[in-house]
């Protein structure tokens, strides 16, 4: 075969994986709907208000019942350091208040 | 119709072979690049759907929290607080929250540990998430013994573990009779860590939150919307890690892309004037060099897309959990749901195949309109 058509076949080959991804994508979000309920319901139950990405400090373990000052307050002089910190940033001030 | 398509096809063929005649050149181009692509669109993959699953299940957080502070600090919430809360016109609901922090000296890890209500939590049994079964190698049955605030132990039977399925909610959680909370933490009785407050119609949320905030100047209410936000600015794109990721990849890219724009090799030009005086047209030499970007960015971003995918979804993101793991001693291993959002990817691909195409011609079509004798002898 002419290693045109095998590029194009290749290109092609990708292109259909590629435009499969939006219908995997949808097929796993209705496949995993009764996980999704479980969690909600447990959130729910338990009034949670906050999922768990990582469990290294408490201003990244519970961000929405932290404040901007909470990583600085461990003591005088602390600086933020633990890596989660810089991904995950805390509640900003209310804007959706009067 | 099929003479053009003939035509495009011995063009590809030589450009491959062209190519190929520079392999060590052109693969590690396409590996960097692939690499570049790669790390782009996983962060928008872990991103897009960590925001997804965040609205969906945040959906079903309290209306409104209220914590009190002292000092700057968040501080425990008398019961009065609650008694009075419960008057304001509008609220439902105000249920006292009792949570901490439990540090684990045996190994290192820090559980959160919730009261669950009266009638779900049995006294000297505990509920735990899949995590902490893990770090502690717990079974439903067991024993887990904590050491309270008074240094008397409190030993605990695992009346259940959270499946695994609920880690991204409750992978670090031990829920617990609020007796036994009041036991292990030497905790006051008559107050709570905070209040979780609902109110009848969502539209008073901000009048209420006025109300409170009037009524109790020393409390904090944070509105179910706040809570929502600070999620929906997860991975925000001025985050330190998120921007040096983003910087560090657009830069790479642009380094690509200005090699390209800024001019041929020697050997190039050289390669343009040979193919110019054996009579190849100046069109043909930018569709050479046409496919010669395309094939390069196209092939990049297809695998680097599918690879970035297959990354984030199926292999929970390795790459990422490191940076979130950071000093974990539990760290949830969730499997995010896959979540393709088109007008990103759309983006991608403008931001990197068609500038990086256009870089190609542009230096090709400067030599392609000199005289062949003089792109030779460049």
């Amino acid at each position: 075969m002419r290693r045109s058509l095998q590029f194009l076949l290749f290109t092609g080959v990708s292109l259909i994986i590629f435009m499969l991804l939006p219908l995997h994508a949808l097929r796993a979000q209705q496949r995993s709907a009764d996980e999704l309920r479980e969690q909600s319901f447990l959130f729910k139950s338990l009034q949670l208000t906050d999922l768990c990405l990582t469990t290294e400090a408490r201003y990244t373990r519970h961000p929405a019942m932290a404040d901007r000052h909470a990583p600085f307050q461990s003591h005088p002089v602390a600086l933020e350091h633990f890596p989660s910190g810089s991904l995950i940033l805390p509640l900003l001030p209310g804007r959706d208040r009067l | 119709m099929k003479r053009a398509v003939e035509r495009h096809l011995n063009i590809l063929e030589f450009t491959l072979a062209s190519l190929l005649r520079r392999k060590a050149k052109n693969l590690s181009l396409l590996a960097m690049y692939l690499l570049v692509i790669f790390i782009l669109a996983s962060l928008l993959f872990f991103v897009t759907g960590l925001k997804r699953e965040a609205a969906v299940i945040l959906n079903d957080a309290p209306d409104m929290v209220v914590q009190r502070l002292v000092a700057g600090r968040q501080d425990l919430v008398p019961d009065g607080y609650a008694a009075e809360i419960a008057a304001i016109r509008g609220v439902t609901a105000v249920r006292p929250r009792l949570w901490g922090y439990y540090y684990d000296a045996l190994n290192g890890a820090n559980y959160t540990v919730m009261a669950g209500d009266d009638t779900t939590a049995i006294s000297e049994k505990a509920t735990i998430g899949a995590g902490v079964a893990k770090v502690r190698n717990l079974a439903v049955g067991d024993l887990l013994p904590l050491i309270s605030y008074d240094k008397a132990p409190l030993l605990l039977e695992i009346s259940a573990i959270f499946p695994s399925a609920s880690n991204l909610v409750a992978a670090d959680m031990i829920v617990i009779s609020p007796v036994d909370f009041q036991q292990l933490f030497n905790f006051p009785s008559g107050q709570a860590t905070d209040l979780a407050v609902t109110v009848r119609n969502a539209k008073e949320l901000p009048t209420v939150a006025a109300k409170i905030a009037a009524r109790f100047p020393d409390s904090r209410p944070i509105l179910k919307s706040e809570i929502q936000r600070t999620y929906q600015s997860v991975f925000d794109w001025r985050g330190g890690m998120t921007l040096i990721i983003l910087a560090s990849s657009l830069l790479s890219f642009i380094i690509f892309a200005w090699d390209k724009a800024t001019g041929l090799s020697a050997e190039e030009r050289k390669e343009i004037g040979i193919l110019k005086s054996i009579g190849w047209e100046t069109s043909d030499v930018l569709l050479l060099k046409f496919w010669e970007g395309l094939v390069i960015s196209l092939t990049a971003f297809l695998l680097g897309v599918i690879l970035a995918y297959g990354h984030v979804f199926f292999l929970s993101a390795p790459l990422f959990a490191q940076a979130l793991k950071g000093w974990s001693v539990i760290y949830p291993d969730f499997k995010l749901m896959p979540v393709v959002d088109a007008y990103q990817l759309a983006v991608l691909f403008f931001l990197t195949v068609v500038p990086y195409t256009t870089a190609t011609i542009i230096p090709c079509w400067r030599a392609a309109t000199i005289d062949p004798d003089a792109a030779m002898r460049y």
